[in-house]
């Protein structure tokens, strides 16, 4: 499979005049929204494709707009000024944790998008002209629309509610943390987790040691044999849930355990619970009295990943090109963090 | 730039992270449970911007960070390395 048909947006970046409603808002209201384009929203909101808005207007008149219509919530981080609409893409990008790659952007104006394309080349740049075919499109395609998937819209909103008090909160990190209430829970996958953890292992670039994707039926088959562990992690707070976060894969060869996989969702990723997987398994490894190694394969944005591998007690063991072994010193203690609470059975 | 200088720039930055502003300066940050894999990450990210230094992977030791003392002293080390270059 090429890596063109791989491509999946994760978010897509609406132009509001002439895209998303008929005419333009500051010469001529009532502008009407174009037919087709709310049922177009809420399947993409289905299917746990975020969406966000670049548009040159006024902000408060372009709210109160989409407000009227019943739309405002839909989108995250809505961009409504006039700079470029590359540097407003580029701020979405930075405020969801997402890749430029996993952007789609919608706009009628052949300048705009050659602007976008021209500064953002991985953007998917599309013609307004073709919002009745972008349901059609592989890369608004998920392989699988998951409980997690029709949910994330949600889960970002109530992320954005979480920062906002963080940006008010006047204590330390560790103190903030500690507020939240965090609740890290660990378990064998089931069946009814595999697709979540194929999305996982799909849409995860960042917080993932080796990139290794693996079908629907291999997951299974990991599921159901004795030479494999396959974990799930979920993280829960105050504000709700964070959905299922975490994935890992170990490999059980007599007394080597080995971390083919260990992922987790960008969402996660300033709560400071990167170590609490690994230490279960490490305390998992230490009881039954076998080696722990893990796999990691760099790649240009998982470096955190080979941080928290290092910082956990791992050290390079061996190199064979692109594949680095590490092994863990198990004598060292690395205690759970005190600001969330664990569970596991 | 002094040791001293150097102390007093890493303890700033812990500060923001955590409650005991009495840390000793040797001691293990992590196996107390007082700062976290994030903490690691940030303090590395920090660690590079702050004094305009590589860290490169095999310098990603728990070792060279593991205390206020052993992030001073490789600190200390990288500066002395770009120096005699």
């Amino acid at each position: 499979m090429s890596s063109e048909e791989e491509r999946k947006i994760k978010c897509v970046v609406w132009d509001l005049d002439d895209t998303l409603w008929d005419g333009v808002l500051m010469e001529h209201d009532p502008c009407l929204l174009k037919s087709g384009v709310v049922d177009t929203i809420k399947e993409l909101d289905d299917r746990g494709i975020l969406q966000s808005i670049a548009s040159k207007n006024e902000e408060s008149s372009a709210t109160e707009k989409l407000k009227s219509y019943g739309l405002s919530d839909y989108f995250l981080y809505p961009m409504i000024n006039f700079d470029s609409k590359s540097s407003s893409i580029k701020k979405i990008t930075t405020l969801l944790n997402i890749g430029t790659d996993a952007i789609a952007f919608i706009d009628d104006q052949p300048f705009e998008r050659d602007e976008v394309s021209f500064s953002l080349p991985e953007v998917l740049c599309i013609d307004s002209d073709y919002i009745h075919e972008l349901l059609e499109m592989p890369e608004m395609n998920p392989r699988f629309i998951t409980d997690d998937s029709s949910k994330r819209r949600h889960l970002y909103l109530t992320d954005i509610k979480r920062n906002r008090v963080e940006e008010s909160f006047t204590g330390t990190k560790e103190e903030f943390l500690a507020s939240l209430h965090m609740n890290f829970t660990i378990l064998p996958a089931t069946e009814l987790d595999l697709q979540r953890a194929e999305e996982l292992t799909v849409r995860t670039n960042q917080l993932n040691t080796t990139g290794y994707t693996y079908s629907y039926d291999e997951l299974k088959g990991f599921c159901q044999s004795e030479k494999h562990k396959l974990l799930v992690s979920s993280l829960e707070d105050k504000y709700g849930t964070y959905g299922t976060i975490g994935l890992s894969l170990i490999e059980l060869n007599g007394n080597i355990w080995t971390i083919k996989l260990l992922l987790m969702s960008c969402r996660v990723m300033s709560r400071g619970v990167g170590n609490i997987m690994i230490s279960y398994i490490r305390n998992e490894a230490r009881d039954k009295g076998v080696r722990l190694m893990a796999e990691f394969v760099e790649n240009d944005r998982n470096r955190m990943m080979y941080m928290t591998y290092k910082f956990a007690h791992f050290k390079e063991y061996k190199k064979e090109e692109e594949l680095v072994i590490l092994e863990n010193d198990l004598t060292k203690s690395l205690p759970f963090p005190n600001y969330a609470k664990v569970e596991f059975t | 730039m002094t040791n001293d200088e150097i102390k007093e720039r890493i303890k700033a930055f812990i500060c923001q992270f955590i409650q005991n502003v009495d840390i000793p300066d040797d001691e293990d940050l992590f196996a107390s449970g007082l700062v976290n894999s994030l903490f690691a990450m940030q303090l590395v990210l920090h660690i590079e911007k702050e004094f305009q230094l590589k860290v490169a992977n095999d310098d990603l030791d728990y070792e060279n960070f593991k205390s206020i003392n052993a992030i001073t002293d490789f600190i200390g080390q990288k500066d002395l390395n770009s120096e005699t270059k």
